[in-house]
């Protein structure tokens, strides 16, 4: 898994590329762990280089995304695609997060 | 019964790779797209993980993948564990319209199971939990 981390208009842009399942989702927690600590007011988590995600990947999502929200802070995604669409859409994760097609967008109006 | 795919191997984390490489490529052979490859992946990593960190977590245990064609050419993955009685299906659906704060983390695996695959059976025999898991192939 590689994960890329930039300042952009104030908001703090993670992407991940790569298979986030079970083996890879503890190293995807302790990077977003650091990160959003302290937090920032809006964390972007680009899924576009990700084609394959399992409930490990999303129980972290949930998690970083909780702890946001209790330091005031907002976790957004974007680009999600395919299987991965799937998943999130299957998981009920559209209602309780933002989800833009593309970083453009959810940096536009995230 | 002849198995188009059986693999053996302890429960632990360490064989999990092996064991969906071996599934995946088995589907393909059978035909599946590869939609219906990755929901097969998805579910048995779900299956699987279930298996080394709650039925078998001290590592000694055994789990064994066996796949086949039903006669509605359904490809058919029977999962088993040398775990405790353990029915999964006996879990309820995480809440999918909850918000933020009253989501609960977990319990999204065995929902998974049940959202990819088009059958999802548990049997207990031998001592073992079996897990049926049954995608049709178009």
């Amino acid at each position: 898994m590689k994960l890329i981390s930039r300042n952009e208009k104030g908001a703090l842009i993670v992407s991940v590329e790569g298979r986030v399942d079970t083996s890879t989702a503890p190293e995807l927690e302790t990077y977003l762990k650091k990160t959003v600590d302290p937090a920032p007011k809006s964390l972007i988590v680009n899924l576009q280089g990700v084609k394959y995600i399992s409930s490990a990947g999303l129980r972290v999502v949930l998690l970083i995304a909780k702890k946001l929200k209790a330091s005031g802070g907002e976790l957004v995604l974007a680009g999600l695609d395919g299987a991965v669409k799937e998943v999130f859409e299957i998981s009920g994760f559209y209602s309780i997060f933002k989800i833009f097609d593309t970083e453009e967008a959810a940096l536009a109006e995230g | 019964m002849q198995f188009l795919a059986r693999i053996r191997r302890p429960a632990t984390h360490a064989h999990l790779a092996a064991m969906m490489e071996t599934v995946v490529r088995c589907a393909e052979d059978q035909g599946a797209d590869a939609k219906a490859q990755g929901h097969i992946e998805l579910a048995l990593e779900e299956a699987l993980v279930n298996i080394v960190s709650y039925a078998c977590p001290d590592g000694t245990g055994e789990m064994e993948v066996r796949c086949s064609l039903d006669k509605k050419k359904g490809f058919v993955i029977e999962i088993l564990d040398s775990g405790p009685p353990f029915d999964p299906l006996s879990q309820g659906d995480p809440d999918t319209a909850a918000d933020l704060e009253d989501r609960d983390i977990g319990g999204l695996g065995i929902f998974f199971m049940k959202q990819f695959m088009d059958r999802v059976e548990y049997f207990r025999k031998n001592d073992e939990n079996i897990l049926k898991l049954t995608k049709t192939l178009s």
